[in-house]
């Protein structure tokens, strides 16, 4: 075990997979001999060689692209799109075809590809470089979409993220990047797509969030739980496919279920759970679903960046206005 | 059938001054004094507000802030432009967007985080685009407008050398040649993208050399010289003017800073490399030939340099004297008549604001 940040972890991650199987390229703007804006790929082209750590072109769309060629001739390509925000022009590639080449040729052709990619506010960023826009991509059949928040599982959701046969969209919220430091385990382990992780058990209601908003529904709980609302926090850190039976664990026995994103507040990731609740165990619910989310606005620039995301004193006040229902 | 050549390429690049600033008579421009000590003020103006807007980063005043230092002569580019012509700038323009008329306080307003400082002052500019080359397409798109309203005026749009490497690039240049719009694609290759050098972002000679692709010409200009910089940007506009079509400067010069304040050059270029293009510095290249042409004197210069922090201090006043815009400002640009929705959260955002308020008096 050693203490890593969200950036080592992750760059511990890289190193391991790309050790263990050469099929393994990284590419992307400034991964190279930068090691990634972020420094997430720090170290790598040093170790592995200019041929599997590529600093490419100014293109995203060509990015993408290549990588689904690079997927369909045996690679495994880990692409970086510098910031979520500039991942539209790469768009057509991801729906059209990354997630679709294995249901048009039937199983004959498929695309093993990881997009890695930034997201999410909180950092006082210039425009652009703060975007929450998964649900974009949760909506397309045929990928993946995953978001840790912690340094151990952004590094066991990413070795997932890699050897998963089909295409993975892998978003690190940039605030937690260094937000804090945990034991991470150096050896290969795995966390599987498609589990979500209780953050905190709790009775009385359930909290499902994911990404940046995971620490701020843990301090909201610890608020709440001064007052004796017990909260239990679920991070679902895959998207899609989504945990929804861990959900409807939760949800069955606090009977009260709030939902927070920093993604804008309509056709979200919240919105789906909020339908399936309805749709499956409306007759347990003592209380409306509830949805805390960011705006339909297009992120502010920093002035109003606080203004525009949920916090914890938001969250608390919410769950006790649902509470007092 | 023998073979035979189909198609002879031929790019150029030009300039006036050279290195020491001894100039080219045959191509100088007819500038008279006073208006070359106006592009030398333009000059030390931005690389005044420059550092300054750097130092104010440091301070957490300013957001990222991405530096024009070495770039100086983009201001020439805005000189060439007229009044009703358009400038569409990327996020390395501060230079050319204040000598079209835009103020400090305004630029600072947007690098502090306020959608407000974008309505620039000077006439029609828009915006910083910042997603690289998307902005080329809205320029072609203005440049059509202008032909289809038989309006004689152009656009100048302006990106780095990384933009060649986009889709939107292309897309544009092809669109602007197909239906020969009036735009100048004005390119300041800096030599690099972040950490990736000009010969890893492209195989081509040159940049100026896309254009042929697209049916067009296209011309490389000392960047580092502003009367080349003018003279190519006056004539290219000129161009598209006259209904002639659209040219690809490609403007040579280098990113003396890192790529911004969130950077470090140091793990990527060498000290050498930065060293030599000193040598090339735009102003000091500018200023021995106003020397040699007996309009520049130290003295005029400190008193203009003098004038310029006064100014520049005033506006970092003013821009603090900005009011705090409200948070309801976060929904109520998003369409023109809000929706059910937006006015709901609207409300939202005005009782978290009263909550606050509350909290704070506790
Ligand atoms: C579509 C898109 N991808 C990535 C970025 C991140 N980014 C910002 S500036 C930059 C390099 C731009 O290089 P260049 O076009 O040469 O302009 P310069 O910064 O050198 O002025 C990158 C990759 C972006 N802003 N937009
Ligand atoms: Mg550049």
């Amino acid at each position: 075990m050693t203490l890593m940040n969200m950036i080592q972890a992750l760059n511990a991650g890289l190193f391991g997979a790309m050790q263990a199987d050469d099929s393994v390229l990284v590419l992307g703007e400034d991964v190279g001999l930068n090691g990634g804006v972020f420094r997430v790929t720090e170290g790598l082209q040093k170790k592995f060689g200019p041929d599997r750590v590529i600093d490419t072109p100014l293109a995203e769309s060509a990015i993408v692209g290549a990588s689904i060629g690079l997927a369909i001739k045996g690679f495994r390509p880990v692409a970086e799109i510098q910031f979520s925000g500039f991942a539209y022009s790469a768009f057509e590639q991801l729906v059209s075809h990354a997630a679709r080449i294995r249901n048009r040729s039937r199983g004959k052709f498929s695309c093993p590809l990881v997009v890695r990619s930034p997201c999410s506010g909180g950092v006082r960023a210039l425009e652009h470089h703060s975007e929450s826009m998964e649900a974009l991509f949760c909506h397309v059949p045929g990928l993946k979409v995953v978001m840790p928040s912690t340094p151990s599982d952004a590094k066991g959701l990413l070795a997932s993220a890699i050897i998963d046969p089909d295409p993975v969209l892998f978003f690190e919220p940039l605030k937690l990047y260094r937000l804090k430091k945990e034991e991470v385990s150096e050896d290969h382990y795995e966390i599987p797509i498609g589990k979500a992780r209780l953050v905190r058990p709790g009775k009385h209601v359930t909290v499902v969030s994911y990404g940046s908003m995971v620490p701020e529904c843990e301090k909201a709980a610890l608020a709440l739980s001064e007052k004796g609302i017990e909260t239990e926090v679920l991070d679902l850190r895959s998207l899609s496919p989504l945990d929804f039976a861990a959900v409807q664990e939760s949800v069955k026995h606090t009977n009260r279920l709030a939902i927070v994103h920093e993604a804008p507040y309509s056709f979200g990731v919240g919105a789906e759970i909020a339908a399936r609740i309805a749709e499956r165990n409306v007759l347990e619910l003592d209380a409306p679903v509830v949805r805390i989310a960011g705006l339909d606005a297009p992120m502010p620039l920093s002035k109003l960046e606080e203004a525009y995301l949920p916090n914890a004193n938001r969250i608390a006040f919410e769950i006790e206005k649902l509470m007092n229902f | 059938m023998p073979e035979k050549k189909v198609f002879v390429g031929d790019v150029r690049f030009f300039s006036v001054l050279d290195e020491s600033g001894a100039v080219d008579s045959k191509l100088e421009p007819a500038f008279s004094s006073d208006e070359l000590k106006k592009l030398f003020e333009w000059m030390i103006q931005i690389r005044a507000f420059d550092d300054k807007c750097v130092k104010l980063q440091r301070s957490g005043k300013l957001g990222t802030y991405l530096s024009v230092l070495g770039q100086e002569a983009q201001v020439a580019a805005a000189l060439a432009m007229e009044k009703n012509d358009w400038l569409v700038p990327y996020f390395r323009d501060n230079g050319l967007i204040l000598a079209r008329g835009a103020k400090f306080e305004e630029l600072l307003a947007v690098g502090g985080g306020s959608e407000w400082g974008s309505q620039f002052s000077g006439p029609n500019i828009l915006p910083v685009a910042i997603p690289v080359a998307t902005q080329l397409l809205h320029a072609v798109g203005i440049a059509w407008g202008m032909k289809i309203s038989k309006e004689k005026n152009a656009v100048l749009v302006s990106f780095g050398d990384g933009a060649t490497s986009e889709g939107d690039f292309h897309e544009a240049m092809n669109f602007a040649g197909v239906f020969q719009l009036p735009v100048v694609f004005f390119c300041q290759n800096n030599q690099w993208a972040i950490s990736v050098p000009r010969k890893n972002q492209t195989a081509s000679e040159t940049i100026a050399q896309k254009a042929l692709g697209y049916g067009f010409s296209g011309v490389q200009v000392d960047g580092n010289d502003p009367l080349a910089v003018f003279v190519a940007v006056s004539e290219a506009l000129k161009k598209a003017r006259q209904g002639k079509g659209p040219t690809l400067i490609e403007m040579i010069t280098y990113r003396m800073s890192d790529h911004s304040t969130a950077d470090d050059a140091s793990k990527y270029r060498s000290l050498q490399e930065t060293r030599a293009w000193e040598k090339k510095d735009p102003i000091d290249r500018f200023r021995k030939y106003l020397k040699a042409k007996k309009i520049w004197t130290q003295a005029w210069e400190d008193r203009v340099g003098q004038t310029i922090r006064t100014r520049i201090e005033e506006s970092m006043r003013k821009a603090e004297l900005i009011p705090n815009h409200p948070s309801t400002d976060i929904v109520d640009f998003v369409f023109l008549e809000s929706t059910m929705e937006l006015l709901r959260q609207r409300e939202f955002l005005e009782e978290a604001g009263r909550r606050e308020k509350r909290d704070d008096a506790k």
